[in-house]
């Protein structure tokens, strides 16, 4: 009896190890967001860039039009590289840019707007960084499409020819 | 009477102590318990990353609003989904996590049971 169970035991012990490792090596560990939800627009009250006047979202996103908000700040390297494309998004009539600057101050953001162009018809500034975990955001840059108040697409990381692509693509 | 006067201020100033010793405490235990989403293997406690910051403020602003520990992880569960919170639910991917401990332990008594057995 006993000289059965042994190797039993030590065979199950041996399965149960291989599957748990199988299966959790292969998890990748670092955090995904889910990039589709329909989700509704955080309401948020903030500070105007470049005066102290409080913006309400509320009075932002009217319903009939598509609104990039953008998340960005002049410190963040990845927010140089994709500037170029929010520039061109700037060209389209369809869709307005809203920048949400990220923990930043405000010589070294206006500098930086000052070089590389304003593609923004609106700034708000987060100071804290609290409205960006409303928004549920984690790192800068990180963008939202919105239509009808609702979050439609979310792109994390700077957004490159693809995304415009598919944003041109979305709002035609 | 000056006595009880800087008497009452004393008990008084200790009481706000306590008030904000009792608020920290809890920031902190709720800090714990959340996963820094973009440092591995850290909690949002001990990171000082920007993020961690932040929501370090996010609780605070929320506990001053009155909002219970409870609230504060299902505001941040919808935020950031379950991976943000370290106590991982109970659903169908988790059985095996919280029944294997259980088996384990009803497998050892099943041997320790048969051994007695046998031994009879």
């Amino acid at each position: 009896m006993k000289s059965k169970f042994i190797p039993l035991i030590f065979i199950l012990i041996f399965i149960i190890t291989f599957v748990i490792f199988y299966k959790g090596l292969k998890n990748p560990n670092i955090y995904t967001p889910s990039t589709n939800l329909e989700k509704e627009v955080p309401p948020f009250e903030l500070k105007s860039f470049e005066n102290d006047s409080i913006i309400i979202s509320e009075k932002i996103f009217k319903n009939n039009d598509y609104y990039l908000m953008n998340i960005w700040a002049s410190w963040c390297i990845p927010c140089k590289v994709e500037h170029e494309f929010l520039m061109k998004l700037k060209n389209n009539e369809k869709i307005k840019l809203i920048g949400l600057n990220y923990k930043d101050n405000f010589k070294n953001a206006s500098s930086f707007l000052n070089d590389l162009g304003n593609p923004y018809d609106l700034i708000v500034s987060d100071r804290d960084g609290t409205a960006s975990i409303e928004w549920g955001a984690y790192g800068v840059p990180e963008s939202f499409l919105i239509y009808q108040s609702k979050i439609i697409k979310r792109f994390i990381g700077p957004i490159n020819n693809e995304d415009l692509l598919e944003i041109q693509k979305l709002i035609r | 009477m000056k006595f009880i006067h800087i008497f009452l201020i004393v008990i008084n100033i200790l009481n706000f102590n306590l008030l904000k010793a009792d608020e920290i405490k809890s920031e902190n235990e709720i800090a714990k318990n959340l996963r820094c989403l973009i440092c591995q293997g850290q909690s949002v406690h001990d990171s000082d990353s920007e993020f961690a910051i932040s929501l370090k403020l996010v609780i605070n602003e929320k506990i001053q609003q009155g909002m219970s520990e409870e609230e504060i992880y299902s505001f941040l569960k919808m935020k950031y989904g379950e991976w943000i919170l370290y106590d991982p639910v109970f659903n169908r991917n988790t059985y095996f996590l919280w029944l294997l401990p259980i088996l384990i332990f009803l497998a050892g008594g099943a041997i320790i049971i048969k051994k007695f057995y046998y031994k009879k």
